[in-house]
């Protein structure tokens, strides 16, 4: 492997376990990798019930569809959208060894995720006022004769929506040990898998949300009678 | 590669050295003595024995509600315990012998212990989450004593809706939570293997000189790594639906219980083969070691073990031919069911063909190998039964299937556990098991399991339906029998405890390599030093490279039980 100086107080790079920094780099990539698939399979459950229910209640789904604000939800995917392009931008920096813009970038990817959840949540709070929240409140008057199914549609949604709201928390929370060890100068241009494989993560989370925008709020948008 | 070794000559010297000697040898076990080296130890050997000592308190636990549904069964009329109390015992016995006994046996205790040893690191690729794992196996397990200590769950293992999610008035969603937390100790245990077993494998060791035992953990993980998070969804809608009513189970408002029925196979039946791929590795090491030859059809095992990794994901609706799944989903997961008869015999046949003219020595781990193909055999001959749409739908849900799967999972699995943990024993803890009592024990547990449940083919197949507390007279014989079997399978489970734990002291010292086994485990002293190598070996020859021998070879000594002992390590 190539030498080189870290600055002070950085500890060596190679895990006492490894041969050398490429096993280990090789290994910390494979390993977020093979995490990543574990998630599309904890997602994929959640994926093949929707498919199952908007498959069984095709009317149910739309007639519930359209009461999801898409417009938030398209700003939504906007933003996270170009959180991701911040984020592949601080990756880059730490490649190039630009340490300010790399900190200006991963704090720009963290406003952008709190940005989401805050959308998220006056979207979840409109539902909560409008009884859409899955359960016995539920306004099934609202949706005619499909409305158990529509209620159906409503806990997929909130299921979905919800689990990837809180990967994203979770991602506030990996982007915060990112920052502290950008702003340490942990990462540089030889050794920055840890804020390379966090960006896999980020990166995923955004293209759960990618499927799910389509799925729940374009299913009905079209039939102009959400709103 | 075996000359690369050094350790103090003690190590096989005529004079014993207690461990705690001013000489004595530097291993992973008296690398820290206080409870904070276990504790927070990453060490995977170590962590190995914290697996080690919870499955096996896990392992009591659900020994001790078979027992007593055992005793219940001794006679027909329901009076040691009501129906209630029956179906929280065979529930709460399928939840922790799953998933906190089978699940992590193999693959946390050996393959922790053995993989990096065997693959030559120094470890496993991500030795904190290691640790991180058994936290969180310990907390689940810590969840699903609360709730049997507070009542317990009756909705059967399978958690089966809208049963578990309306109308069952028992600790569910604790319990769920506890399967929920334990699922992720599994998952980044998978996770684990699957990125060492890839990135850490020594110079030389190409996929094709790797142990069958690495194959068959590989394999295991894939189905970790992509079964488990399935599960945990699928728990997860099962708790939300009990605590908020969100209505996907519920067929009232339309929901599909029968949907449950497909997510939880899809994690479960592959689970099935969670608990039995790794017991066949240990099964391709014993045998490969005690006929002293090489495995016949390696690649074929190799192959077959991850064929039926995949097949296995493709199975699960055999489960559901009763369920009101279509006719024509139920005969193409029938017959994709009958294909992992042809991975599984083709392994049978291998390792028999691997029989055949060796130099066949009957010792401990062997005879639980032997029994293991005996009985395999019977389970997944049985399990063709079942995997047959119309003999299943008259055999469903009876005691065939109870003994069909503890034919498979007990008759296999935990032999193939019992087995590996005596072969390797020596290399864990550097110690000799005294080899009569083991040879008994084993004798003990191969009759006490068969008399245990070989009656219970019978019983299914006359028609008497499991998870039922009382039963009609005419079965009482054959219940007696099982009942009775099963003490003495008890027997059988508690005599290793003593001779295992009387062998950490008093046992006779092993020597690095007490079968005369090939393997890189076999290479290092035992037990092995935290870093297990003192250098990181070259490999150069194949797996079971048995027959090529080193011409040196050094008489046994004091301790070297085995006359095959070649001491070819300590040059």
């Amino acid at each position: 492997m190539s030498e080189h100086v870290l600055p002070a107080g950085v500890p060596p790079p190679v895990s006492h376990h490894f041969v050398d920094l490429h096993q280990q780099e090789e290994s910390e990539k494979l390993g977020m990798w093979t995490f990543l698939i574990t998630e599309v399979m904890f997602f994929g459950a959640l994926f093949t019930a929707y498919v199952v229910y908007r498959n069984m209640y095709p009317e149910a789904f739309m007639l519930a569809s359209s009461k999801l604000d898409w417009k938030l939800g398209g700003l939504n995917t906007l933003v996270l959208i170009v959180s991701s392009l911040t984020m592949a931008m601080a990756i880059r920096c730490a490649q190039t060894a630009k340490k300010n813009l790399m900190l200006i970038n991963i704090v720009l990817t963290m406003a952008l995720g709190v940005v989401f959840l805050v959308v998220k949540y006056f979207e979840y709070m409109s539902k909560w006022e409008h009884h859409l929240m899955p359960g016995p409140s539920f306004d099934v008057a609202a949706f005619g004769q499909w409305g158990n199914q529509a209620r159906i549609f409503f806990s997929i949604y909130f299921a979905m929506t919800g689990l990837h709201a809180f990967h994203m928390i979770v991602g506030l929370g990996i982007m915060t040990w990112v920052f502290l060890k950008a702003r340490k100068g942990h990462f540089t241009p030889q050794r920055y898998v840890g804020i390379e494989i966090s960006g896999l993560y980020w990166h995923f989370v955004d293209l759960v949300w990618i499927f799910l925008f389509p799925m729940l709020y374009l299913l009905g948008a079209h039939t102009g009678l959400g709103h | 590669m075996t000359s690369s070794m050094s350790h103090p000559p003690n190590s096989q010297g005529t004079v014993r050295v207690e461990p705690d000697g001013p000489q004595a040898q530097s291993t992973y076990l008296n690398n820290g003595y206080g409870w904070k080296s276990w504790l927070f130890t990453v060490d995977h050997k170590r962590i190995a024995i914290l697996y080690l000592v919870s499955i096996s308190f896990f392992f009591a636990v659900g020994g001790a509600f078979a027992t007593m549904m055992r005793l219940e069964l001794a006679t027909p009329q329901g009076d040691v315990l009501q129906s209630d109390s029956y179906n929280k015992l065979f529930t709460m016995h399928g939840l922790v012998m799953i998933f906190f006994f089978l699940v992590p046996s193999i693959p946390a205790v050996l393959g922790n212990f053995l993989l990096p040893i065997m693959i030559g690191c120094k470890d496993l690729a991500f030795p904190k989450i290691n640790l991180l794992s058994w936290y969180i196996y310990v907390i689940g397990g810590t969840m699903t004593l609360y709730v049997a200590l507070t009542g317990g769950v009756d909705t059967g293992w399978t958690f089966y809706t809208p049963y578990s999610s309306t109308y069952a008035n028992t600790a569910v969603v604790p319990m769920a939570l506890g399967v929920f937390i334990t699922g992720f100790s599994s998952i980044l245990t998978g996770l684990n293997f699957i990125v060492t077993v890839h990135k850490m494998r020594a110079p030389g060791l190409t996929w094709f000189k790797l142990p069958l035992f690495i194959w068959a953990q590989y394999a295991t993980s894939l189905i970790m790594v992509l079964g488990t998070p399935v599960l945990a969804t699928t728990i997860l809608l099962v708790g939300l639906e009990r605590l908020f009513h969100i209505g996907i189970f519920d067929p009232t408002i339309g929901g599909d219980p029968v949907l449950f029925q497909h997510l939880f196979w899809f994690y479960s039946h592959p689970a099935v083969y969670i608990m039995i791929l790794p017991g066949m590795g240990v099964i391709s090491e014993i045998i490969a070691c005690f006929t002293k030859k090489r495995v016949f059809g390696y690649s074929f095992i190799a192959f077959s073990t991850l064929a039926i990794a995949v097949l296995g994901f493709l199975v699960w609706g055999h489960h559901l031919f009763v369920s009101g799944q279509s006719a024509f989903a139920g005969i193409v997961f029938s017959v994709i069911s009958m294909f992992v008869a042809v991975p599984s015999a083709v392994k049978i046949f291998n390792w028999t063909a691997t029989l055949y003219k060796g130099t066949i020595e009957v010792t401990t781990p062997m005879l639980y190998a032997l029994g293991f193909i005996g009985l395999f055999t019977i389970g997944g001959l049985t399990g063709l039964f079942l995997a047959i749409m119309s003999v299943d739908v008259h055999l469903t849900d009876t005691y065939f299937v109870v003994a069909h799967f503890h034919y498979v999972m007990v008759g296999g699995m935990l032999m193939a556990y019992l087995g590996g943990l005596h072969f390797w024993w020596p290399k864990m803890f550097g110690r000799m098991y005294p080899e009569f009592a083991a040879k008994f024990a084993a004798v003990i547990i191969f009759v006490g399991f068969n008399l245990t449940f070989f009656p219970q083919f019978l019983l299914g197949y006359m028609g008497m339906p499991r998870r039922y507390h009382a039963y009609p007279e005419e079965f009482q014989v054959l219940n007696i029998l099982s009942s009775a079997g099963a003490s003495i399978l008890a027997v059988g489970y508690i005599i290793p405890v003593f001779y295992l734990v009387w062998s950490l002291k008093w046992g006779e010292k092993a020597g690095p390599n007490p079968w005369g086994a090939k393997g890189l485990e076999w290479t290092t002293q035992s037990p092995p030093t935290t870093h297990n190598f003192d250098r990181i070996p070259v490999v150069t020859e194949e797996a079971y490279a048995y027959g090529h021998e080193p011409t040196i070879t050094v008489g046994p000594g004091d301790d070297n039980p085995n006359p095959h002992y070649k001491g070819s390590t300590h040059v």
